[in-house]
């Protein structure tokens, strides 16, 4: 199953993530990404691909 | 679409680079050619005005894709060549260097360019569009010379807190009296003009520029209210304008960017899609054609290309809550939907200083809500979409951003 990565260092809180799947990215209080899963369905990988994608500083990674 | 389909993507920057990895996610097998006309290896504007220009981002940091990814997803570059000509009925695009490229689905991605500077200087005077202005104006900025930057909007006032914090003395001009309240309203405005002058950044706010004369280090700035002020580099953000020239006689309605239906589809032609600052699409909501030049409204665009050419038969529309960030000095300043078209707004948190962190919600005369605009807050940003994506009204957007448990301390 594709798994999930974010680096939290990164992460500006642009939130664009959380646009494309609400089901799999939220933000803390302090505007850092929080991951809801750490691995998805496959079926689901081409929509969390998009969504990590649009994240304007390459703070999300879906890993084989 | 079968596997022997042919995708061919014009323009190399993020709408062009989203839509051809899109492609790949949404399944489609097909050949896919990415043109640019740049031979640079496709990069991100955002950082241009920011940190890159800072120096606190290299070229690797900028990229949007490297040669090695676009042979992962079996994209074939053709960088360095422009397109002319596109020939709709005969489905193929005409290339500078000669060379044609035919198509099933063609995805139009020029994108816009820098309005250019109106006023004849040799030398010393940028614009930042690309990453060669970027590094032209870098170089600039090394000089301990005053910097003039001509227009308040945000890539102006992003370059004027980059210049001031490489220890240039800056001065901004605009003919508006409060630039950034053309997006956020006068009062709200208000705020962005104390941001310049609390980081010791000067403001001739309601003043046009008349000329800009002399050579770089040695530039004059006359101004319509008579002062002239002396620069080393003058920077002129006057907005952009959208690449569609090469449209010209294509047959496509190209109006102010390519005309296109709620599915990003060219008028004239559904197998013709137009993607990023290029396209001035049916926006669902507001039932007219808008053109829109944000970051993440060209990635939207280019999923929805990209999902529509895959799967014609579930042809999505591209109705967005428009987005838009920008990074000035201290402020991480974030902006959710259209507060230009409200009539009333509130301020949450606090608006002040350093220490900002802060909502503006934004209402019209129904109630409904129109907007939100965050500094230093990106959770309040994030619930303010949500709000918009569903509609709600002004109301329980106060009441859901007020309950935020960091709204008014940081």
């Amino acid at each position: 199953m594709p798994r999930l990565l974010a680096d939290v260092e990164v992460c500006q809180g642009y939130g664009n993530c959380i646009t494309g799947a609400p089901d799999v990215y939220d933000i803390d209080d302090d505007g850092k990404v929080v991951l809801l899963k750490v691995e998805i369905a496959e079926p689901d990988r081409g929509r969390v691909e998009e969504a990590a994608r649009s994240c304007p500083v390459n703070a999300l990674t879906v890993l084989d | 679409m079968a596997s022997s389909k042919v995708v061919v993507i014009v323009g190399s920057s993020v709408a062009g680079v989203r839509c051809a990895q899109a492609l790949r996610s949404e399944g489609f097998p097909g050949r896919v050619v990415l043109v640019g006309e740049e031979s640079e290896l496709p990069y991100d504007k955002p950082p241009l005005s920011k940190q890159f220009l800072a120096g606190d981002w290299d070229t690797d940091r900028v990229s949007l894709l490297t040669a090695e990814r676009a042979v992962e997803l079996d994209v074939e570059l053709r960088l360095g060549v422009a397109a002319q000509r596109l020939d709709v009925a005969g489905r193929r695009v005409y290339l500078a260097d000669g060379l044609a490229l035919d198509w099933d689905a063609v995805v139009l991605a020029t994108g816009a360019a820098a309005r250019p500077s109106p006023w004849p200087a040799i030398s010393g005077v940028h614009v930042i569009r690309t990453l060669s202005d970027a590094r032209a104006l870098r170089a600039d900025l090394d000089a301990d010379a005053q910097v003039v930057v001509v227009g308040g909007g945000f890539i102006g006032a992003e370059v004027a807190a980059t210049a001031s914090a490489l220890g240039r003395k800056v001065t901004v001009v605009d003919p508006l009296r409060t630039p950034i309240g053309r997006v956020v309203g006068t009062s709200v405005g208000e705020y962005f003009t104390s941001l310049h002058h609390r980081h010791g950044v000067r403001t001739r706010f309601g003043v046009g520029v008349t000329s800009v004369s002399g050579t770089a280090g040695n530039l004059i700035v006359a101004l319509s209210d008579g002062a002239e002020l002396s620069a080393g580099t003058v920077v002129v953000g006057i907005g952009a304008r959208p690449n569609d020239g090469w449209l010209i006689g294509s047959g496509l309605l190209v109006e102010n960017g390519v005309t296109c239906d709620e599915y990003c589809r060219s008028v004239d032609a559904p197998d013709v899609y137009a993607i990023g600052d290029l396209a001035r699409w049916f926006r669902p909501g507001l039932d007219q054609h808008v053109r829109v030049e944000h970051w993440t409204n060209a990635v939207e665009t280019a999923v929805v290309a990209a999902h529509n050419i895959a799967h014609p038969d579930d042809l999505r529309a591209h109705a967005p809550v428009e987005y838009v960030w920008s990074d000035q000095y201290d402020w991480k300043v974030q902006i959710v939907g259209r507060p230009a078209m409200s009539t009333r707004h509130e301020l949450i948190g606090s608006w002040d200083g350093a220490s900002a962190r802060g909502a503006a919600v934004y209402s019209d005369d129904s109630g409904q809500l129109r907007g939100v605009v965050t500094v230093n807050w990106p959770k309040a940003l994030v619930v303010g979409r949500r709000l918009m994506s569903t509609g709600e009204t002004f109301d329980e957007a106060m009441a859901q951003l007020g309950a935020l448990p960091s709204a008014g301390t940081r």
